[in-house]
């Protein structure tokens, strides 16, 4: 029965493992939830500061914000979201070949890359693949503040209106559904001018002090708040695709332990059998 | 019955309020302003303070904007709040403790003090105490 005890330990560690990734799939869900309602909580805000930025931009014409202006893109910036810890799938990983897809016709034209890392998975990644890290936010937590991403897209931000680089892009998980989290690469600056407003709106605003200042200041919020909503959404996307991972490792442990289970039965009863056959035969001997 | 006028606070983090107003006064870059049914659209910036409502029927609520913007439209106005938390909440103890930390930190400025972060902390902490004292007050004569 040598071989029925290592088949037992290995059941019972097993066993213990599954237990890990069971309890891990039910505080990943219950994180989902609080994390897809901190993800809804963030909307009115960035919906409005659209809109107010949409009023802005159409209705002072003849002021054209740094921000809002095409140039010849010599060096580009990336503003990457991804997790701080594992276990989450390949929901990192997915959105690093995004990222590196995004890059490649860049990298080929010659033009170079400035990163802005949010996470520490993607610290670790691109330190590994190397890359042109000017800025990195980590540790940000289950609750991030907009505080925590001001300093990394100010670092970006700066470096856009002193012309070190001409486009901003962010690339984050969009959450699609609990299942589904797909990469995103969103071109941030310059602005993409927007169509739909300002056609049927001949009102406009009284600014106090003035729309400039007032403009400068709000693009700089507008840019802060869709960062940290990709982060807030990158925050649901983790939860999701480490509830779907850990269940789907629960579930390889389960059936893993039914297999070994077999194995075991069988090696017993062949055990049994084989004592019977020797009594049998040692009996017979004998008489 | 006074005219309203819908308001929403929101601020990145979350939405702080949502409901009918008949009066909304806050501090804009350029000094207090009061906000009533018809204004005229405005956009102004705000400064660290309080913004006091008068909701439908009377009641009076009171939050705390650390800065950010107010938009005025012809039936709904807007606070783009960069951090806002209901006043109650502020910290009178933390409010002075970080003052205090600011003046300290203005006091002995070393080559590394960063003094524009520092004036922000004290200017914010004391718009924070003038709220605190505003609803005392408010209490003590309720």
């Amino acid at each position: 029965m040598a071989a029925g005890k290592e088949i037992r330990t290995k059941i019972s560690s097993i066993q213990s493992t599954q237990k890990i990734t069971s309890a891990m799939e039910m505080v990943a869900a219950s994180k989902m939830r609080r994390a897809q309602d901190r993800m809804e909580l963030g909307k009115p805000y960035a919906r409005r500061i659209r809109d107010v930025v949409g009023h802005i931009a159409n209705a002072v014409p003849e002021y054209r914000h740094a921000y809002m202006q095409q140039r010849d893109v010599k060096r580009v910036g990336y503003i990457i979201v991804s997790t701080d810890r594992g276990l989450c799938g390949g929901l990192n990983i997915n959105l690093f070949k995004a990222a590196i897809a995004g890059m490649r016709p860049q990298n080929e034209a010659g033009i170079e890359v400035d990163l802005c890392l949010i996470g520490a998975k993607s610290l670790a990644f691109f330190k590994s693949v190397g890359g042109n890290v000017v800025a990195s936010v980590k540790d940000v937590g289950e609750e991030p503040t907009v505080d925590q991403l001001i300093g990394g897209v100010k670092q970006m931000l700066d470096a856009y209106v002193q012309g070190r680089i001409d486009t901003l892009y962010l690339v984050s998980n969009e959450f699609v559904n609990t299942m589904t989290q797909s990469p995103q690469v969103e071109q941030l600056l310059p602005l993409k001018p927007s169509e739909d407003a300002g056609l049927s709106h001949h009102w406009d605003y009284v600014y106090e002090p003035d729309a400039r200042e007032l403009l400068d200041a709000l693009l700089v919020r507008y840019v802060e708040s869709l960062v940290y909503q990709a982060v807030v959404e990158n925050g649901a996307c983790e939860q999701a695709a480490r509830m779907v991972a850990m269940k789907s490792a629960s579930d390889n442990a389960g059936d893993l332990i039914d297999e070994l289970q077999l194995v075991y039965n069988k090696a017993r009863q062949a055990a049994i059998t084989q004592e019977l056959a020797e009594i049998v035969s040692g009996a017979a001997a004998i008489g | 019955m006074a005219m309203t006028i819908h308001c929403d606070i929101v601020s990145a983090e979350a939405q702080i309020y949502s409901g009918l107003v008949e009066l909304l006064v806050a501090t804009g870059s350029e000094g207090e302003l009061g906000v009533c049914y018809g204004h005229a659209p405005l956009l102004t910036a705000l400064v660290p303070g309080p913004v006091r409502l008068v909701e439908q029927g009377g009641a009076e609520q009171v939050f705390y904007a650390s800065g950010g913007f107010l938009e005025v439209q012809r039936d709904v106005v807007t606070i783009l709040a960069d951090t806002a938390l209901r006043a109650a909440d502020v910290d009178e103890a933390a409010a002075e403790e970080s003052r205090k930390a600011a003046e300290d930190a203005l006091a002995n400025q070393s080559g590394e003090l960063d003094y524009g972060r520092a004036s922000a902390q004290l200017a914010e902490a004391a718009a924070q105490l003038a709220t605190l004292r505003k609803m005392k007050a408010r209490a003590g004569r309720g």
